[in-house]
């Protein structure tokens, strides 16, 4: 028999004393992981996500709000911006690509982007079937609206105005059709229908014949009010591209100076602003990082916790033992084995406490998975342990040792022939 | 395979204890009896090498266990000296079979499973195996304090206050059992008792 198993079997005849140390260490453990996978995975995502551009532009507003809507894909735009306006932009010597881009419908939830196929070159989205758009109202789909939606080459579906699914406002004039399905690209590409920018113009025209509404995003200027029936057959777009608006533009630059100086120049001459990607995710992962902190810090604390709690039930259970002990000498084994299965046992208690309070953390960001995908569209992955994570076992079973030595050391003081006489 | 000479033994702040000469030679068996607090389970640990002796010496098969380090007496006494205590200690964690699993495998696994098997049959435990310790009646934790005593096939058993708790008829049969048993693995024998109905069971006495 190894101590190994005497250890272990000491280990679970206590299991109160168990389920409280392990229930304080795979609580500190799941914590300090969910904490950490959470805040690194959405970082990860959303520098992803940011990475084809360094500049948006568009309608005034918070600068955050404008990145989250136009590049990720998770919150309102600020509002639209000219397409003439921007002009200056596309033929600027600083700027190397500027994709415009238009939304405010979605299909099921999922968005419809309406921009040019340059946008999908950006993110490195490549056709797994079909073909990209050539004609209004045909849209290539993203891997996994593909799969959520079901949707195959060829199929028709009528959008919804607004960026959440719902039915009420179906722009039922202008069915789209699928023209083609992306490969997987594990960015926010995933998650889009994308179509030329002319099929939004076009679906917006007629939603504001027929519900005569007012619509801040997606307005098309009040140039429609008298209606040109040419333009609804978006033959003479090109002549009335003075007028039209898009929702902002995508900038990449081409020199850096295009970083240091643009950004300033649109803020402060224009109506437009310009907000840069990286600054922004930056600042809410600061954010974030200081809420990962928090996390952290009461996760350390209850740490610490989980090392007092087994070195007082390891200094209840040898002293309990004590004739168990004496015993085991009488067995023959030595004092350095008696502390050894001291230590086993401790340190048991603090790899199962780990491996528990791990699968927890992971449970827990699938658990967040499931609720950002269904919200967002993001899906987080649940991957093996981490280095941090096996720092963090090297962190827990050094405290382990330390508490199980301090609860040993009555082990060294034990008194064979006096505990055994005691009756 | 015994031999002390002018043991003695002195608890803190008591009188000096001074125990006559034991000679023991292999196979042999040997009752010590006396009245209680005259120092007899001082005795028995002084020659199990669980009490360092004041003064004296103690050898046992040829060693003298002065001469042991503290590690070498812990394999030693692990190895060659079988305990049978007064009170029944054992790991209450583990189930009778790794209870007696658990004596075989230190200081040196040997995992006999021959002789477990044997043993407990014939101290009627097999059908106790798989049971916690403590749910054994008092005559099986009894019989398994003695098993575990000898399982090892030790070169002497020392037997504390074997019978004190027993009733005649149980007594008698504790003591041939541990008479059988040492005999089966050709262990020397010596009981250390108070109780005088174990005198008839034995020829060599030494009294306290």
């Amino acid at each position: 028999m190894k101590l190994g198993y005497l250890a272990f079997r000491n280990m679970v005849s206590k299991p109160l004393n168990l389920l409280l140390s392990l229930l304080l260490l795979s609580l500190s453990v799941s914590l300090v992981t969910f904490a950490l996978q959470l805040s690194r995975q959405l970082g990860g995502q959303l520098n992803k996500n940011i990475a084809p551009f360094d500049m948006v532009v568009g309608a005034k507003g918070s600068p955050l709000q404008l990145v989250l809507s136009s590049v990720l894909h998770i919150d309102v735009p600020t509002g639209n911006i000219k397409l003439k306006e921007t002009s200056m932009l596309q033929k600027h010597p600083f700027v190397q690509t500027a994709i415009p881009v238009s939304y405010g419908d979605n299909y099921k939830g999922f968005r419809i982007l309406g921009t040019e196929t340059g946008y999908l070159d950006h993110y490195n989205a490549q056709l797994s079937e079909g073909e990209l758009y050539e004609k209004s109202f045909e849209v290539v789909i993203g891997s996994n609206v593909a799969r959520r939606l079901d949707l195959k080459i060829g199929d028709h579906f009528i959008s919804s105005h607004g960026l959440a699914a719902s039915d009420v406002e179906a722009h039922d004039e202008h069915p789209y059709t699928v023209r083609g399905i992306l490969k997987p690209t594990g960015t926010v590409v995933d998650q889009l229908l994308i179509t030329n920018l002319e099929s939004i113009w076009e679906a917006h025209d007629h939603g504001e014949e027929d519900h005569h509404e007012e619509d801040d995003h997606h307005e098309k200027g009040d140039h429609h009010d008298g209606d040109d029936p040419l333009e609804e057959e978006g033959e003479t777009l090109e002549e009335h591209d003075e007028e039209k608006e898009i929702t902002s533009l995508l900038v990449k630059f081409k020199s850096p100076l295009g970083m240091v100086q643009l950004p300033r120049f649109i803020n402060e001459n224009t109506s437009m602003q310009a907000a840069l990607p990286g600054f922004e995710v930056q600042r809410l992962m600061g954010l974030l990082g200081s809420g990962v902190q928090t996390i952290n810090g009461i996760a350390l604390a209850i740490l610490l916790v989980s090392g007092l709690s087994i070195f007082i039930s390891l200094l209840k259970t040898i002293r309990e033992r004590r004739q168990e002990l004496a015993l085991l000498r009488t067995y023959g084994l030595r004092t350095r084995q008696l502390l050894r299965l001291a230590l086993l046992e401790g340190l048991f208690l603090a790899l199962i406490g780990f491996v528990l309070g791990w699968l927890f953390g992971r449970l827990a960001i699938w658990g967040v998975s499931q609720y950002t995908q269904a919200s967002y569209g993001y899906a987080l992955q649940i991957t093996g342990p981490d280095k941090i994570e096996l720092f963090l076992l090297g962190l827990i079973l050094v405290l382990a040792t330390i508490a199980s030595l301090l609860a040993s050391r009555s082990i060294f003081k034990l008194n064979v022939a006096k505990t055994l006489s005691d009756a | 395979m015994v031999n002390t000479s002018n043991l003695a033994y002195a608890y803190e702040n008591e009188q000096e204890l001074a125990f006559p000469d034991i000679e023991l030679t292999p196979g042999e068996h040997l009752l010590v009896i006396g009245p209680s607090g005259v120092g007899k389970t001082t005795l028995l640990y002084l020659m199990a090498g669980l009490l360092p002796p004041l003064r004296g010496t103690v050898s046992i098969a040829g060693t003298e266990l002065n001469s042991l380090s503290r590690n070498e007496m812990d394999r030693f006494r692990g190895e060659h000296i079988g305990l049978v205590f007064q009170r029944y200690y054992f790991i209450r964690s583990l189930n009778v079979s790794d209870n007696l699993r658990l004596r075989q495998s230190f200081p040196k696994d040997s995992n006999d499973k021959q002789r477990k098997h044997e043993l407990t049959e014939r101290l009627g435990l097999t059908e106790h195996l798989n049971k916690k310790v403590t749910a054994l009646s008092q005559g099986q934790q009894q019989r398994l304090s003695i098993a575990l005593g000898l399982i090892h096939r030790p070169k002497i058993i020392f037997a504390d206050e074997p019978t004190s708790n027993l009733d005649d008829a149980n007594c008698t049969k504790v003591i041939d059992l541990l008479k059988e048993e040492a005999e089966i693995c050709k262990s020397s024998l010596l009981i250390i008792t108070h109780d005088l109905r174990v005198m008839s069971h034995f020829k060599n006495q030494v009294i306290l």
